[in-house]
């Protein structure tokens, strides 16, 4: 086989291969839509956090804004520090509240942002006050459960 | 006596003869480090075993790729359509594909296609002797035949599992959205929402790095330790498969209890 030949077949080879590799990052990954070079880091706790995972998105308006860097415990107030990456295009203000959702009934949970209308907006490294927990479904039920037998012993 | 005490013997000696075959691998895989910048330097020598190992193995790997694609998709829509979640057959193709069947099956087969055939290369140079007469004429056998179809390998492995996984995103393509009917928009849409570039793809194309380094390693490895006889030759080409198959899927499984261990 003549050098150049096989030069040329190599090159193809090459080309189609980095060219897979690009259609995997472009077409099947996100690289094209959720790029987060550019980010700052906010923070917020709650009393409950369902089952929300470190990765999971951060949705504003259904929009993702962002993804959840770190999940912590904390020992002093018992409650759970869900450490927000977002977006550096985007900003809100300083009373946004930031509840836990689930996507659809059986969907994964991501952490809602709610704009407030404070003039003053968050900046990075702050903390969010104003969160909401997740909904667990075991207490709905036990609630309703329980409101049912109180109605059903009055009604005797 | 003897009789009794034989096989304990055997077994002896079958440990210390892997012990010593696994020191002498990785003296084996320091010296082709070593001897592996004649390799970049002369880079012709290093093309034609991409072109041989690399450019040869292209129509099995992509065929296999779509064939696998193809099955997937099959499979995936007949048990996702029980949960009303068709949708979901971009993400479920493209994940199994990106993080596990991609680099696993193409290293599987470029392990059958070109390590079989790099042992058998080395394998018969040494038995006709033409090593040491490399040897004799002051030519490094490393630095000249080993080192380039080492290199060959790595740089091929993971070029022909990112081909694999992408032609196997199409084959599901092909079978959910073209045959079967599920919407185009939502396949690719939640595909891109689920598939992480650095977590998925860029773990799956490390993961073909390495199984490309085991591979490679061991076709030389064994080309270059079989004993010098036809039959030798045959034994260690039989070796090189079953071995790198073996490695391949330990290594798989460590690799993905390191990279995703349980988030999301």
């Amino acid at each position: 086989m003549n050098r150049s030949v096989v030069d040329l077949w190599v090159g193809i080879f090459v080309a189609i291969g980095i060219a897979a590799l690009l259609f995997l990052a472009l077409k099947v990954g996100n690289l094209s839509t959720a790029h987060l070079s550019e980010s700052y880091v906010l923070t917020a706790k709650f009393d409950n956090i369902g089952g929300l995972k470190v990765r999971g998105p951060v949705k504003s308006a259904g929009v993702v804004v962002g993804r959840i860097d770190d999940i912590q415990f904390d020992s002093k107030t018992y409650e759970a520090v869900v450490t927000l990456k977002i977006d550096q295009r985007y900003r809100f203000p300083k009373d946004t509240f930031a509840s836990v959702y689930t996507s659809g009934l059986l969907g994964e949970q991501y952490v809602g942002l709610d704009a407030g209308g404070d003039e003053k907006m968050l900046n990075a490294g702050d903390a969010i006050a104003k969160t909401q927990s997740a909904v667990v479904l075991e207490k709905m039920i036990s609630q309703f459960l329980f409101n049912k037998a109180a109605e059903g012993q009055e009604k005797q | 006596m003897p009789e009794r005490i034989d096989p304990l013997r055997r077994l002896g000696r079958g440990m210390v003869n892997g012990v010593w075959r696994l020191g002498f691998a990785s003296r084996f895989l320091f010296a082709i480090l070593m001897f592996s910048g004649a390799s970049f330097r002369r880079l012709h020598l290093t093309l034609r075993e991409v072109f041989v190992s690399g450019v040869l193995s292209l129509l099995i790997i992509l065929v296999s790729g779509l064939f696998v694609g193809l099955v997937l998709g099959l499979q995936g829509y007949e048990t996702l359509q029980r949960y009303g979640s068709t949708e979901a057959l971009g993400v479920l193709v493209a994940l199994s594909l990106t993080r596990e069947l991609g680099p696993v099956v193409a290293a599987l087969l470029f392990a059958s296609r070109a390590g079989s055939s790099v042992t058998a290369e080395i394998g018969l140079m040494k038995a006709t002797e033409q090593l040491k007469a490399m040897d004799m004429m002051a030519v490094n056998p490393i630095a000249r035949v080993v080192a380039p179809r080492f290199w060959g390998g790595v740089i091929s492995m993971p070029l022909l599992a990112a081909l694999f996984s992408a032609m196997g995103v199409l084959g599901g393509w092909l079978i959910g959205v073209v045959f079967i009917g599920v919407d185009d928009g939502a396949f690719w849409s939640q595909m891109q929402a689920s598939v992480d570039f650095r977590y998925d793809v860029w773990n799956g194309v490390v993961k073909s790095f390495v199984f490309g380094v085991a591979v490679s390693l061991i076709a030389v490895f064994e080309g270059y330790d079989s004993v010098p006889t036809a039959e030798g030759v045959s034994r260690a080409i039989t070796r090189t498969v079953v071995t790198s198959a073996l490695a391949i899927l330990a290594l798989d499984f460590v690799l993905t209890s390191f990279m995703f261990r349980g988030t999301s």
